[in-house]
């Protein structure tokens, strides 16, 4: 690898993420909590999922999560908060497909950025069969937490 | 980068370093970018000399038949070349008899041979109320398959701590090891710490008590002398499990070694072909140390490569592999305490340890720092190192880790120092 795919990996808009991360923390309305680990390395998230079925169609109320990882699974985490907060399940889970595409096409897939938003800096990290985990570790709790709390019928 | 030219001149460094460096084919290697190769990740894995690659590539071309079964010229040359690879094996740790020495498949076989056949009935069974003790600095290959006996025996799992400057913590020794006590496992030297452990001290309490001593050597014996026979028989471990591939050697082959007085009051471990007297429907008998140990057809081109491996660090000598260990790990911890924010994690005289230095850098997780560094040639461990109790122990998750050895140079070390310099700057840490 060179000092290019470092740049094409580490894309500023990740490093700002893992600076600043957004949704952090514990917070109490919850009515799923999973905790997931990458056993090859040993990076871990402790994830929380609230969600809102008053309405019509169940809202994602709240993410929120403690982490301990690399910049990759950091940045995703606060990538997914923003992704996922205030929409409809159905919505957050079309998203969480979309994201799960992109990592897994090996670089291949080209992102759109009206749905991945800021995610859309993760397609560097695609290229990276060793970061995707790290990349997906956050998503795959939310979506583990968000089935344990009913939101996918 | 990497070059011989820009070396400082350290004392201890193996003579004729670059020559040595021109036996292992793989370190001319350029990586992605032009890069040279500066490979700091021996503890995972050494690099092959070509005399290994040959011997293997020889036998395969050459002699290659089944052994000890196969009554023609190819299975008689190949039975030699496998016997006179444990004999080599045998002679690299000073083992007092060559038929001590037990190819396994790799270190944690070596050491699940250990503790399953302890599980079943015989003169060494451990059952409820025995105590096992081990130490909170193991290779997972050493915690768990502890755990698996003690909890099918229904025995006590028992551990040393560490100290704050990680040394195991012995202050506890004559509680820790008493008459309950029927295994002492532990490792020579720390994978993620680099401690080297008092094994003779140990090892003395724990036969004063009756008790069995498993040593982990794989971190030991790439860089220690080790000679069994010369060890009072008061302060040898009974068993020791080291593997092929951290000792210049390939992968899928690893070592028990055990004093015959041992190995003959344990059960055979697997059962089949070579590890029998006599077959009846009604029963079998066993044949005696190394082959009641040794079930089926064994990695014969990887014990004869092995073979060679140990007799090439032999030529080196392990006295002077051992000084150019130090050597470069003093300057590696000399280099690494440049480096803002970066704590060790273990003991910082290098005198008192091996080459393996885990470490971790403020604001940067061990991740980021493995891939900065793999994108300018500097190829580390990042992770939990298969040490996860030992990383707990120091409030950490994970750490990098960079391990040299006998072909390390000063200027790699360099590179590292380096690098981790450009992995701050890249994420602006200042």
């Amino acid at each position: 690898m060179t000092a290019q795919d470092l740049d094409a990996l580490y894309q500023e808009i990740i490093l700002d993420h893992y600076k600043n991360p957004h949704g952090k923390g514990l917070r109490e309305d919850f009515e799923a909590e999973v905790h997931h680990v990458n056993p090859t390395c040993g990076d871990e998230v402790t994830l929380r999922v609230h969600l809102d079925a008053a309405g019509v169609v169940p809202v994602v109320a709240d993410v929120s999560y403690d982490a301990l990882g690399c910049s990759i699974s950091q940045a995703s985490a606060s990538v997914l908060y923003d992704l996922v907060v205030g929409k409809s399940v159905d919505e957050a889970l079309a998203i969480h497909e979309e994201f799960l595409t992109l990592m897994q096409g090996k670089g291949s897939v080209e992102p759109d950025e009206d749905v991945l938003e800021d995610g859309i800096a993760f397609a560097g990290v695609a290229k990276f069969p060793a970061r995707v985990k790290c990349a997906l570790l956050s998503w795959m709790a939310w979506k583990d937490a968000t089935a344990q709390a009913g939101g996918d019928r | 980068m990497a070059t011989s030219s820009a070396s400082p001149v350290l004392s201890g460094l193996l003579p004729e370093l670059e020559v040595v460096r021109k036996d292992f084919p793989i370190l001319e290697r350029m990586l992605a970018g032009g890069r040279p190769l500066v490979y700091l990740d021996s503890a995972n894995t050494s690099q092959k000399p070509q005399v290994v690659i040959d011997a293997m590539v020889d036998h395969l071309e050459r002699h290659n038949a089944n052994i000890a079964r196969a009554m023609h010229q190819l299975g008689a040359e190949s039975t030699v070349a496998f016997e006179d690879a444990r004999d080599k094996v045998a002679a690299f740790i000073g083992a007092p008899e060559r038929d001590e020495v037990i190819f396994t498949k790799n270190a944690s076989e070596a050491l699940n041979l250990a503790a399953h056949t302890l599980a079943w009935p015989g003169d060494r069974q451990v059952g409820p109320g025995d105590e096992v003790v081990i130490t909170e600095m193991e290779h997972h290959s050493n915690i768990v398959p502890w755990q698996l006996l003690t909890q099918r025996t229904g025995a006590t799992l028992r551990w040393f701590g560490i100290t704050d400057d990680g040394q195991l913590d012995l202050s506890t020794i004559d509680d820790l090891v008493n008459e309950r006590t029927k295994v002492v496992a532990l490792t020579w030297v720390s994978n993620m710490l680099g401690t080297i452990n008092p094994i003779a001290e140990i090892t003395r309490r724990a036969h004063q008590v009756g008790a069995l001593v498993v040593v982990d050597a794989s971190q030991a014996a790439p860089q220690l002398p080790i000679d069994l026979t010369a060890m009072p028989a008061e302060e040898r471990p009974d068993l020791i499990a080291f593997t092929g591939h951290k000792v210049v050697g390939p992968t899928g082959i690893g070592v028990l070694w055990g004093s015959r007085a041992v190995l003959d009051q344990l059960p055979p471990f697997l059962g089949g072909g070579e590890m029998i007297e006599t077959v009846r429907m009604e029963g079998s008998t066993y044949a005696p140390i190394p082959h009641k140990f040794e079930a089926g057809t064994p990695p014969i081109v990887e014990a004869i490569g092995l073979g060679a491996a140990v007799e090439y660090l032999g030529h080196l000598g392990m006295d002077a592999v051992h000084a150019h260990e130090q050597a470069i790990t003093a300057y590696a911890l000399e280099g690494l305490a440049t480096v803002p924010g970066l704590t060790i994690l273990g003991p910082t005289d290098a005198a008192q340890r091996g080459g393996a230095i885990a470490f971790e850098v403020d604001g940067v997780h061990p991740h980021d720092i493995a891939q900065v560094l793999d994108s300018r040639g500097v190829a580390v461990r990042a992770g939990h190192h298969c040490a996860k109790p030992a990383h707990a122990r120091f409030g950490v998750q994970s750490s990098t880790r960079m391990s040299s050895y006998l072909y390390t140079t000063p200027a790699e070390i360099d590179a590292l120092v380096e690098g981790l310099e450009y992995t701050r700057s890249y994420f602006k840490l200042g």
